[in-house]
């Protein structure tokens, strides 16, 4: 009977990335999927005709360089075009725009706020050094604060220095930072309203939190922090669709020697006297192997797939303290042509970037409100692209796909379960709100497909579609990863990994957390490892 | 000449709130020369006895005395300076809409239709509050640790941390510690308990002063604050009121050698060659000295008081950034006899009553205050003083409540009709626990965090001269640069409730400005 | 010529300053990069002619793209005087003060000139964008402050027969303007007003006209300039200038404080050699006054240094060394071959203590001849201020040649 080193859990992502590290330094891999396509939610799909759709995940800026190079993605089909520009919508009928060129970027501000023109550079400046600070942390795992181990000490020991380093003005800026609503933050820079709701927008993105929630400017960085080609803060499209991250990634595992299984859902890890011995699949087939890797969330992994016994009461409790509620939707949409932004002046490129409704804090806030009492957002905040705009791979020639991103939707609506009826509701309710900025997109629509957190849940196992495998709260983060004593990748038996972005440094199509999980089981077995470090920027 | 010499003074404090007699009481019995100058008639900040009606009394801003300093109340022995106790030890009890209400006390619960296991949760939790309190209640005591310029008591509160930490409190708990930190209230309580009366009242003691609702990450540190500080969460009344405490205070103060001087606002702090020189009180008057401290918050002391060209541009950016924006108003109503709670006997009433029935509807509450609107639904702390202390009402009662929320920045303004508005929707919330309040009600009036500002000096509303929130604590409170009350100007001093460990009537942030003077002078 | 913010803005990302179309008749080479939102030229025929009409003549420079600001109000004077480490008490009306102005850490955010217009108000002048660093200056100070960029049409107007050929212009008594004064003059479409202030260690002025008065004043300098060889110049020649007369640039010598995102990377006025421009004892607080009494105390960290470098290998980004192949003490921010001085020349920074006036310092020098990569090893002496600082940029009145 066949026993391999390692079964990864779920080819999402990190598990993948995971997958290729280990394959790559020579174990002997399965990865194994339980629906029949792999990428978990980092895949392109042919859901109607011939548009390819990014499901779920739907830009990538936080993929670790360092993967993408090591793991030699580009030979396997990876391509990440970067994009240029957004805008935010107004409800005046204009729009703020985003642009590269910081002159014309400068203009833009001073057109809608003339007070804030240079306050931009002092806000871009101070992101600029989170991001620095932040961006080693990545690819390194979290020390254990309470451990008196030589490993656990000397990584304290780097950390205090690094905060140390920062100086006093900046340390303190950054408890600042760290502990503030984006709301708050952004009060420090900006009086535009408008500026602000454009800047603040991804702070909420896949939280329970609302703008003026502390800790909040701690998930703006979140998004701020990825680089395309080095350009920190933008993003890029995969040549594809995020499939093609995935894609590649299963590439790089099959070269290594890798095996992957799809249609291979798992009912349990099995365990014996403390040690894994391997999976059962639903099917009831048993697979062996020494090492499992889960990169299923922490919800799922402790609470779905291991005896409670072998897990433990303490991680139970933890898993099911563990913090991963569904605050957004989706839709993905067919069209026929590309609808026109009526605040957009003819020949804008902005519409190739993402784009934003929700013009101010206040509204925002609302939107908020209305998830807290179990309702989608009246108004949410949408983040619209058109990647067929600058992707010719996606939509049959003249067509277009548009992926909305839509915050916030709750993961049951007034305490009911969703169904066909709601979603249409919601899609409908999320559409007229386009509508009110583009009077042609209706009659553009081909087909629309709407996900909830639950259908999300259901079909790629987030749980209730916490697009973060768990939620960005300052709970949650490093040694706190998912929950305290097992943020270092390990389980709580013998032979047991967790991979996902359950752990730190989180979620986004990064890829760290599968990365940091594969050098964690090098080290336990010895085996000098694959994983790349941080390439550092001084 | 010799005016001269009696207008020099070795520290001038300006603000005759608690800190400022506690401050001024400390350097006294160094031996210094020094005077409180308190623009009021009398002294007391936010803790003062006022006249309702009728010649009826009540602490007219802060009601309970639940964080009194015990260190503080030792070294100046307020007992002996007339503070007395009415009541001590009140338990809590959490209206419920049913009068099936709920009785809380230090480490039991029952009513309100708890189960036998929330209850017993509630022991073990309240029993790990207590313990993290007691394990970080000596950071209160101590300036934050400056780690850029460790000194050797830093060095040892830093070690006493760690210690305290990895070993008082052991692993699992200091990792339980570390996660908790950071979170809302909210979660924290649906983690532990099912009863939604029980997570109600306990959610809402993490909200009350703030301006954050349960989901608000962050205000479990106010929760466990309300119990480090000071008393270990007791709830007290004092005789005669809150104005009592001050009282003692000032009493204290001046028998240590301190001088007090009521009626005396202060127009501006004097700067000269980069440095304090003393006041000039609106009269006219000038007072030297070489130390000034103010008890004011931050943002008016420097914007106002001192003048921002006497400080550099980010100092002063960073102080106008301080949040401080009260939502809570307070209730008076004066009663001819008192009203029939239903469920509740007549000796329950003497207990601080609570209105929270759940954390949602505490949220509910909450989101009104973001948009600048009063609660439809204000949650509510209730105490009627008058039945542990008669001193406040020969006949008849008093009712002193604070309700949540009430924003500072109103739409549309405080204006008469916005006060009468909300004064109705708050006796009508008392009602719906007490439905013949209305029959004994002599006379009512709100306090708004408008008039807060205006009566006490609480810019914003807000008791804690800056909102206590994790980017407003320990050494970024009220600014990184004045945490160890220096502020950057030669001989400037805070001691209130701005800077570190914050407001409620404390006395800490008074008692450890005095030892960083002294300690200051000492180096 | 100011610009109307359509939302289609974006379409033209360029300004152009109102000399544009005269600069253009003189420009052979279309040789222009972006200075701000404007397009400045780098060159218009020859980097070292067009330096030798600094040095020999007299030459046109646009710096309409300077950041300028306005500040009036009541609290001018003190708002200046908290924001600037120098004592702007001593700057009377009709004085311009070159300074630098600092974070609360003592590091330096820009320098620049400031001009007292009025008794309550200046007009300030810097390389950066500054409208952030006002406005959380002016918390609490009853003054106004507005970007006037766009209003102002300027150039530097350098070289040995700038005050003659002014003098040309019927500018009654130019000649007794002393450095950094600043004056008003009458002139078609109302005054104008001119600075005897510079970037070239030289002798010359800086006019400030209204946009409308450009043109106009470009044709009545070179009608009175016909005779003197002026020319217009680019960015690359006074570059040269500049560093010949050892003034330091923002954004290449120094990176701004407030843009500034590595720890450490940002100088203090002390480390630029700037000290002279802090008054520690003017006995009012300004913006890094704390900081800098603490540096005094304990030392800077970095020396400025101009560096006379041997051979003639431009230094440009080189390191540099306590001795050859030695230990790495700092590096070069600016070089270039100094045409007048006839030196090689190198501005820089070492870490203390190294670099003291009179020290050899090493370079090790990369230089490419036809496409092939050299590398030399320079040994620089710290010169004792600019390589080149002649009587005339401060003589007054100035010699007419």
């Amino acid at each position: 009977m066949k026993k391999y080193d390692v079964i990864v859990i779920g080819s999402g992502h990190n598990g993948l990335t995971s997958a290729a590290f280990l394959a790559k330094a020579g174990l002997d891999v399965l990865v194994v999927e339980k629906n029949e396509y792999i990428g978990g939610a980092t895949v392109s799909r042919n859901l109607h005709e011939d548009w390819k759709y990014s499901n779920c995940s739907y830009v990538c800026s936080l993929f670790r360089p360092e993967i993408y190079r090591h793991l030699n993605l580009a030979k396997h089909g990876l391509q990440v075009v970067t994009y240029n520009g957004g805008f935010t919508l107004t409800d005046s009928g204009d729009y703020l725009g985003s642009y590269r060129d910081h002159e014309v970027m400068r203009r833009e501000i001073k057109r809608h706020s003339p007070i804030d023109v240079d306050a931009y550079d002092r806000y871009y400046t101070d992101m600029a050094k989170w991001c620095r600070f932040i961006r080693p942390m990545l690819l390194r795992t979290p020390p254990d604060p309470t451990s008196f181990k030589f490993r656990d000490l000397d990584e304290l020991r780097w950390l205090a220095r690094k905060f140390y380093d920062l100086g006093p003005r900046d340390l303190h800026d950054f408890m600042r930072f760290f502990t503030v609503s984006v709301g708050d933050f952004m009060d420090q820079y900006f009086e535009s309203d408008l500026i602000k709701a454009h800047k603040a927008g991804s702070a909420v993105v896949g939280t329970n939190l609302g703008p003026y929630s502390p800790g909040t400017a701690y998930v703006l960085l979140h998004h701020y922090m990825g680089d395309v080609d080095g350009a920190v803060g933008a993003w890029g499209f995969a040549r594809g669709g995020m499939g093609a991250v995935s894609g590649a990634l299963a590439g790089a595992v099959r070269e290594f020697g890798g095996e992957i299984r799809t249609n291979a859902g798992v009912d349990q890890i099995m365990v014996k006297n403390g040690k894994v011995t391997g999976v059962r699949l639903q099917s009831g087939e048993e697979i062996f192997a020494d090492r499992v890797v889960s990169n299923v969330d922490a919800k799922k992994t402790f609470l779905d797939m291991m005896d409670p016994k072998d897990a433990g009461e303490k991680v139970i409790k933890a898993a099911k303290r563990y913090k991963s509620r569904g605050s957004s939707g989706k839709l993905n949409i067919a069209l026929s042509g590309v609808p026109t932004f009526t605040a957009l002046p003819k020949g804008s490129e902005l519409i190739k970037g993402d784009f934003h409704i929700v013009d101010n804090m206040e509204a925002y806030e609302r939107a908020y409100d209305e998830w807290k009492e179990g309702m989608w957002s009246t108004s949410p905040y949408l983040d619209i692209l058109i990647p067929t705009l600058t992707d010719p791979t996606m939509a049959p020639p003249g067509k277009h796909f548009m992926s909305v991103f839509v915050q916030y939707c709750p993961a049951k609506v007034k305490g009911q379960d969703w169904n066909d009826d709601l979603l249409k509701q919601f899609g409908d309710s999320v559409i007229n709100n386009i509508a009110k900025y583009s009077p042609d997109i209706k009659d553009l629509i081909e087909h629309v497909e709407v996900r909830s957190g639950a259908v999300i849940d259901r079909e790629i196992g987030l749980t209730e579609g916490n697009i973060f495998q768990g939620e960005l709260s300052l709970n949650q983060l490093m040694f706190n990863r998912p929950f305290p004593g097992y943020a270092q990748y390990r389980g709580p038996v013998n032979g047991m990994y967790m991979s996902g972005s359950s752990n730190h440094p989180g979620g986004g199509v990064m890829g760290a957390p599968g990365a940091n999980s594969a050098r964690e089981i090098l080290i336990d077995m010895n085996i000098s490892t694959t994983v790349p470090e941080d390439e550092g920027d001084d | 000449m010799t005016d001269r010499m009696n207008n020099t003074y070795d520290a001038i404090i300006v603000g005759g709130g608690h800190n400022g007699l506690v401050c001024g009481a400390y350097l006294a019995k160094a031996g210094k020369k020094v005077i409180v100058l308190e623009a009021n008639k009398h002294v007391g900040g936010g803790a003062v006895t006022s006249e309702l009606s009728y010649g009826k009394k009540i602490s007219s801003c802060a009601h309970f005395l639940n964080q009194l300093n015990q260190k503080v109340a030792k070294d100046m022995d307020l007992a002996a300076h007339g503070l007395k106790l009415a009541a001590s030890d009140l338990s809590t009890i959490a209206l419920a809409a049913d009068g099936n209400h709920m009785h809380l006390s230090r480490n039991d619960v029952s009513g309100g239709g708890v189960s036998s296991d929330d209850a017993e949760k509630y022991k073990k939790f309240m029993s790990l509050m207590h313990e993290y309190a007691s394990t970080l209640g000596f950071l209160i005591d101590i300036p934050p640790i400056d780690i850029f310029n460790l000194d050797w008591d830093d060095k040892v509160a830093a070690m006493k941390l760690g210690w305290k930490l990895r070993f008082g409190l052991g692993a699992e708990k200091m990792s339980e510690f570390l996660r908790l930190i950071s979170m809302n209230i909210r979660d924290v309580l649906d983690d532990e308990f099912d009863n939604e009366l029980l997570k109600g009242a306990l959610s809402f003691d993490a909200v009350l002063g703030t301006h954050t609702g349960p989901y608000s990450p962050g205000n479990f540190l106010n929760f466990l604050y309300r119990i480090a500080a000071g008393n270990n969460g007791a709830v007290d009344v004092p005789v005669g009121g809150m104005g009592a405490v001050t009282s003692a205070m000032k009493n204290s103060s001046i028998a240590s050698g301190a001088e007090i001087r009521t009626d005396a606002p202060v127009q501006k702090i004097n700067v000269e060659k980069c440095a304090v020189t003393g006041v000039t009180l609106q009269n006219g008057e000038v007072l030297n000295a070489a130390i000034v401290i103010s008890n004011v918050n931050l943002k008016t002391t420097v914007l106002e008081l001192v003048s921002t060209k006497h400080f550099e541009a980010d100092f002063v950016k960073r102080t106008t950034e301080i949040r401080m924006r009260g939502a809570a108003a307070k209730l008076h109503i004066a009663l001819g006899d008192l009203p029939e709670f239903a469920g509740l006997e007549q000796s329950d009433l003497k207990n601080r009553l609570v209105i929270a029935p759940n954390q949602q509807e505490v949220e509910r509450a909450f989101n009104h205050a973001k948009y600048g609107e009063t609660s439809e639904r204000p949650m509510m702390e209730i105490s009627i003083p008058s039945l542990v202390d008669g001193s406040l009402a020969e006949n008849g009662h008093v009712l002193s409540a604070i309700v949540q929320y009430a924003p500072y920045n109103l739409k549309g303004g405080w204006t008469d009709a916005a006060k009468a508005a909300f004064l109705e929707t708050c006796i009508n919330r008392i009602g719906e626990y007490a439905p013949d309040i209305r029959k004994h009600i002599e006379h009512a009036e709100i306090i708004t965090p408008k008039d807060m500002e205006d009566q006490f000096g609480l810019v914003g509303g807000n008791w804690h001269h800056g909102e206590l929130t994790l980017d407003q604590m320990l050494m970024l409170r009220p600014v990184p640069e004045a945490s160890r009350y220096a502020l950057p100007l030669d001989g400037m001093y805070i001691c209130g409730a701005g800077a570190h460990p914050g407001g409620g009537i404390m006395g800490a942030a008074g008692r450890n400005a005095a030892q960083a003077i002294l300690k200051g002078e000492a180096s | 010529m100011t610009f109307e913010l359509k939302p289609d803005h974006w379409r033209s990302a360029v300004k152009y300053s109102p000399f544009y179309n005269k600069i253009k008749e003189h420009d052979y080479l279309n040789k222009w990069h972006r200075w701000a939102e404007y397009t400045t030229a780098d060159m218009l025929e020859d980097a070292t002619v067009e330096y030798f009409a600094i040095r020999n003549s007299a030459s046109i420079f646009d710096i309409t793209p300077m950041s300028k600001y306005c500040i009036k109000g009541p609290d001018a004077l003190d708002f200046m005087n908290r924001m600037l480490p120098r004592d702007m008490t001593k700057i009377k009306v009709g004085r311009v003060a070159y300074t630098v102005w600092c974070d609360d850490e003592g590091m330096v955010i820009d320098d620049g000139t400031v001009f007292r217009i009025k008794e309550d108000e200046y007009l300030l002048c810097a390389q950066e964008r500054q409208m952030e660093v006002l406005r959380r200056n002016a918390i609490g100070f009853d003054v106004e402050y507005s970007e006037v960029t766009d209003d102002i049409a300027a150039i530097s107007f350098q070289g040995p027969c700038t005050c003659k050929i002014l003098k040309n212009m019927n500018l009654k008594d130019i000649e007794t303007m002393k450095m950094f004064d600043v004056r008003f003059f009458d002139f078609p479409g109302g005054e104008i007003m001119i600075s005897r202030t510079g970037y070239t260690g030289d002798l010359g002025y800086e006019i400030w006209v209204n946009n409308d008065q450009a043109e106009p004043l470009w044709d009545a300098l070179f009608i009175a300039g016909k005779d003197y060889a002026m020319r217009p110049i680019g960015g690359d020649a006074l570059q040269i200038a500049r560093i010949e007369a050892g003034l330091i640039a923002a954004k290449v010598d120094f990176s701004p404080a407030n843009e500034t995102v590595r720890p450490g990377h940002a100088k203090s006025p002390y480390e630029l050699d700037l000290g002279w421009l802090v008054k520690l004892d003017k006995g009012a607080v300004f913006n890094g006054r704390r900081a800098l009494i603490k540096e005094q105390k304990n030392g800077s960290r970095y020396r400025f240094v101009r560096l006379d470098v041997e051979g003639n290998k431009p230094a440009e980004n080189a390191y540099l060394f306590d001795k050859e192949n030695g230990k790495n003490i700092g590096y070069v921010s600016s070089a270039a071959w100094a045409p007048t001085a006839k030196k090689n020349i190198a501005l820089g920074f070492v870490d203390m203590p190294y670099g003291e006036v009179g020290d050899t310092v090493w370079a090790e020098i990369y230089y490419k001849k036809e496409l092939k990569w050299n590398r030399r090893w320079a040994k620089c002496t710290v010169m004792d201020g600019p390589a080149w600082n002649p009587p005339r940029k401060t003589l007054t009145p100035p010699a007419d040649f």
